[in-house]
């Protein structure tokens, strides 16, 4: 392998949060440089070169699966889809697990409540129609159908709920992906659960806590905008609670 | 913390309050300008119905907002919870409720 010894290797370091439920605490290590190198590159160099302990999650690592996100120099990433060179510090790394969720083991999180919010908030799809009925006939152009499209690229990273400060200050606020996915369904016309979403998403933890300042339209990698979503939900929640359809 | 209801409440207070506090401020600028002393205002709003019921609502309007905004504070950054929280958000509103009918009794009471 001339070509490397040729060119020396420029090392940065990189701080990894190692621990459990318990605590922890971060680890130095070093890692080499590469071009178009992602931050899951430099876990996974971690992982098979320093320490093959370490725990972290990942699947596609293009951006798909939504399983490899954690905390890269304070701020919620995914962590296959963001480079090196666009958040190195200093020559600096410091890798956590992401915030607002419990940690199974050094990078990976248990994500359990963050799904069992999505639950909560109804966020899933009623249907009013039998496999025996024709398709329903949609058009992509009425107002209702471009508003779900604009918020229906999720991919469950959980970047925004790490983002969010009223997920952090109150544990029982269902959190932007939840609410999001809750709002496609609002302006779904083949979905039947309206009644019974309004009043989950209008209960203590609903999306009335939101603080409307766009952290997680901020990070979201998909660039979606679940405080958009969630101001929409609030106005419907009231339409709602007028009697006014939605 | 905050479900539907108190959002309602919170945001119909502030849609009242809005007017209300543009007019206390027009009035006082104009009041001040004009010259008036404390006891020619209190000549004016003593006995004034229309003063009294302005500034009850305005009062009432304060009380629900307020108490509302100070419950999620004190959840967010301190953790306050369950019926501590409940007792907080009663407290603030009864507080400011009797502090400010007092206020308005002695402006417009004859
Ligand atoms: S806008 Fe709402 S949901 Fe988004 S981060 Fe802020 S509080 Fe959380
Ligand atoms: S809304 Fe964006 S940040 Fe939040 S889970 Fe979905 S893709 Fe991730
Ligand atoms: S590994 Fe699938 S989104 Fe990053």
């Amino acid at each position: 392998m001339a070509a490397e010894t040729d060119k020396p290797e420029k090392m940065m370091d990189v701080s990894v949060w190692r621990g459990g439920p318990d605590g922890g605490a971060f680890e130095s290590f070093k890692a080499p440089q590469q071009e178009s190198q992602t931050i899951l590159d430099v876990v996974t160099y971690i992982q098979q070169n320093e320490d093959p302990s370490l725990a972290y999650r990942f699947a596609c690592r293009v951006g798909m699966c939504g399983s490899c996100a954690m905390m890269v120099n304070g701020q919620p990433r995914w962590t296959c889809r963001t480079h090196v060179q666009k958040v190195l510090k200093d020559n600096k790394l410091v890798i956590a697990p992401l915030r607002n969720l419990p940690v199974i083991r050094d990078l990976a999180t248990d994500m359990t409540v963050f799904f069992d919010k999505w639950t909560a908030a109804e966020a899933s799809f009623t249907p009013t129609k039998t496999r025996h009925d024709p398709m329903a006939p949609i058009n992509p152009e009425t107002p209702e159908r471009l508003a779900a499209s604009e918020a229906i690229e999720c991919i469950n990273c959980a970047v925004c709920y790490a983002a969010c400060d009223a997920v952090a200050g109150n544990e029982d606020y269902l959190g932007p992906a939840a609410l999001n996915r809750a709002w496609t369904l609002v302006n779904d016309v083949r979905d039947g659960g309206h009644e019974s979403r309004m009043d989950a998403v209008s209960a203590a933890g609903g999306c009335h806590n939101c603080h409307s300042m766009g952290n997680c339209a901020q990070f979201c990698p998909n660039e979606l905008n679940p405080t958009a979503s969630i101001a929409g939900l609030k106005r419907a929640t009231v339409k709602a609670a007028l009697g006014l359809r939605k | 913390m905050l479900d539907l209801r108190l959002y309602m409440l919170q945001r119909l207070s502030a849609l009242i309050l809005a007017p209300l506090v543009l007019t206390h401020i027009g009035v006082m600028i104009y009041a001040v300008q004009g010259g008036l002393s404390a006891a020619e205002i209190l000549g004016r709003t003593q006995g004034s119905i229309p003063w009294m019921l302005f500034y009850g609502l305005f009062v009432a309007a304060v009380s629900v907002h307020a108490s509302i905004g100070v419950r999620a504070v004190a959840a967010e950054w301190f953790g306050v919870r369950g019926s501590a929280l409940s007792g907080l958000t009663l407290a603030v509103f009864a507080i400011l409720g009797i502090l400010g009918a007092r206020a308005v009794y002695a402006v417009t009471a004859l």
